[in-house]
């Protein structure tokens, strides 16, 4: 079964309209109201062609991969290493050696702090994060710091919750050895230099790992072009399955390595005086992978750039530009993260509600939006809230559902008073 | 689910203005709450007379229920001895987990909690407070956490 579907031809104008037709979720009412969905940061929507990719290869053609010589292993085999290539075209990258499934953004930057990080790193080493960065990209790294002795600096921000790139590249040294950084921030939307970053920190010699959860499903990410060392993702905020993730690694680094787990798969031959390590990219992937997700991540792959991925950015933009229009003018909010280039997320605060009160009035209005820390509990220290409500757009979303949230956020002024 | 019954009158009213705000200098016991989930933090301070609370203060930031819900209790529970704190706890415990609970006289102005039974992820809100209140009665005062 081939993983890839033939892209649909670009239509003219962006019909969001169609493309809403994709997501059978959306067609869902929540508290008898139809559903906002404005949480795609956290999680998007499925898009009905990854459904069916994986319903069609959970019912047709199911079985381990690289073990068996019948049809079925054959078939899914092919599926899941076409995925493989479907992700390497995606972003770009010189070969599948170079393109490792995981569990998730989180599980690739464990598998680079474990990996490389553990076995090159001592003591007056210094790992490099930026205060942007959500909780995925700051503990694996604190683990590392700990087991072996190196030092996490934090490069600060600024209120409109922007990278201070002086401040950056006064902390770059030569002891500098990791610089761990978002591409685009999940509690802000701030989209970070990666190209400048990646270009400062390969002048001390570096490496950089970019967090690209966010970045992808708004972004062409071009591997080749921005010459990170490692970039991971997630396939679930690029309308795809939970539980599978992209660790994309250059050849050489990943080369280099110590396999992070053990077990099958991850291997060339085993008996108990040694064992010799499977190749790239398989020496990373111990035990059966997650051969639906690999299959849906393709899908949702052919799915965006079906829609084509700039046309989905442009529209979303639009929708933050309406949406920071139109929240600005609600007296009492007040909008966190104001950087100059930014993802189509909006971080919020009213003044006198605390935002879960927020949400649960927009749940009863059927609006569903983000509230809490956002998993960036230093992002929230550094302006002073406990938490913000956030509101994030992706290519199913209307200029209609901001007039939703915006009559919701309404009615939280008119209970709280 | 209706939210006119999560946002009641008594609710709004203690979280715009909540009852015994403040800290005790030099308490008998206090106690730190945290909701992890939320970020949700709350001190109580407690002055003893023997069994009895003689006077309850807390301090903290949290959404309306949070604080309206700390708000109450300190009200509820001053002058009370431990063991009708006991039961005035379990009494709120299956008000706001009980779909069937019916709200005894006991519970008084408490009673406007009831709406939060019906927005489940708003439970550990509303009892953020009673754990802390518990940890502090037991002393010790460390931090108790709701997860």
């Amino acid at each position: 079964m081939a993983a890839s579907v033939m892209p649909a031809p670009r239509p003219k104008a962006y019909d969001v309209q169609r493309v809403r037709r994709d997501f059978p979720i959306l067609a869902r009412q929540v508290n008898g109201k139809p559903l906002v969905f404005l949480d795609s940061a956290a999680s998007s929507q499925r898009a009905l062609p990854v459904i069916e990719a994986v319903d069609r290869y959970e019912k047709t053609s199911h079985a381990n991969v690289h073990r068996g010589v019948h049809a079925l292993s054959q078939e899914a085999t092919e599926a899941f290493e076409g995925a493989r290539d479907r992700v390497r075209r995606f972003v770009n990258a010189n070969s599948t050696r170079e393109i490792i499934f995981t569990r998730g953004t989180t599980e690739g930057i464990n598998l680079v702090a474990q990996s490389y990080a553990r076995s090159r790193l001592g003591r007056g080493d210094e790992i490099l994060i930026t205060a942007l960065e959500h909780h995925a990209n700051i503990v694996p790294w604190q683990i590392v710091c700990e087991q072996v002795g190196c030092t996490l600096k934090v490069a600060p921000i600024d209120q409109r919750g922007e990278l201070i790139f002086d401040q950056f590249e006064k902390l770059l040294s030569p002891r500098t050895k990791i610089v761990g950084v978002a591409h685009v921030s999940n509690a802000l939307g701030t989209i970070l230099p990666v190209k400048r970053i990646i270009e400062a920190a390969h002048r001390v010699g570096a490496l950089v790992l970019v967090d690209g959860a966010q970045a992808v499903p708004h972004a062409k990410v071009d591997m080749k072009a921005l010459d990170a060392d490692f970039y991971v993702f997630s396939a679930h905020k690029l309308y795809g399955p939970t539980g599978i993730g992209v660790l994309y690694g250059k050849e050489a680094l990943l080369n280099s390595m110590p396999p992070w787990q053990g077990g099958g798969d991850m291997i060339k031959s085993v008996s108990f005086e040694r064992t010799t390590f499977n190749d790239l990219p398989w020496k990373f992937e111990a035990g059966t992978p997650n051969i639906s997700g690999a299959i849906g991540l393709g899908a949702a792959i052919d799915y965006v750039e079906g829609l084509g991925i700039e046309a989905i950015a442009a529209h979303e933009q639009h929708l933050l530009q309406v949406a920071t229009e139109a929240l600005t003018r609600i007296p009492g909010i007040e909008i966190v993260g104001t950087a100059a280039h930014k993802a189509s997320v909006i971080s919020f605060t009213m003044a006198g509600v605390h935002p879960h009160d927020i949400g649960t009035i927009l749940d009863s209005e059927g609006v569903a939006v983000r509230t809490g820390h956002h998993c960036a509990m230093p992002v929230m220290e550094f302006f002073r809230i406990p938490a913000t409500a956030r509101a994030s757009f992706a290519c199913y979303n209307t200029v209609e559902e901001i007039d939703r949230l915006v009559a919701a956020l309404n009615k939280v002024r008119e209970v709280f008073g | 689910m209706e939210l006119k019954d999560l946002y009641r009158d008594v609710i709004l009213d203690h979280n715009r203005k909540p009852r015994n705000f403040g800290h005790i200098d030099q308490p008998d016991a206090s106690a730190e709450g945290h909701n992890p989930l939320c970020g949700d933090r709350l001190t109580i301070w407690l002055k003893m007379q023997g069994d009895r609370v003689a006077d309850v203060r807390f301090e903290g930031k949290g959404c309306a229920i949070s604080t309206a819900s700390a708000s109450l209790m300190t009200e509820a529970i001053k002058g009370k001895d431990k063991a009708s704190i006991g039961e005035l706890f379990t009494r709120v415990h299956t008000l706001l987990t009980d779909q069937d609970a019916v709200a005894s006289p006991e519970l008084g102005k408490l009673a406007a909690l009831s709406g939060v039974r019906e927005f489940p992820a708003r439970v550990k809100c509303a009892s953020l407070c009673w754990h802390t209140l518990n940890a502090a009665l037991d002393q010790g005062g460390k931090t108790v956490s709701t997860e």
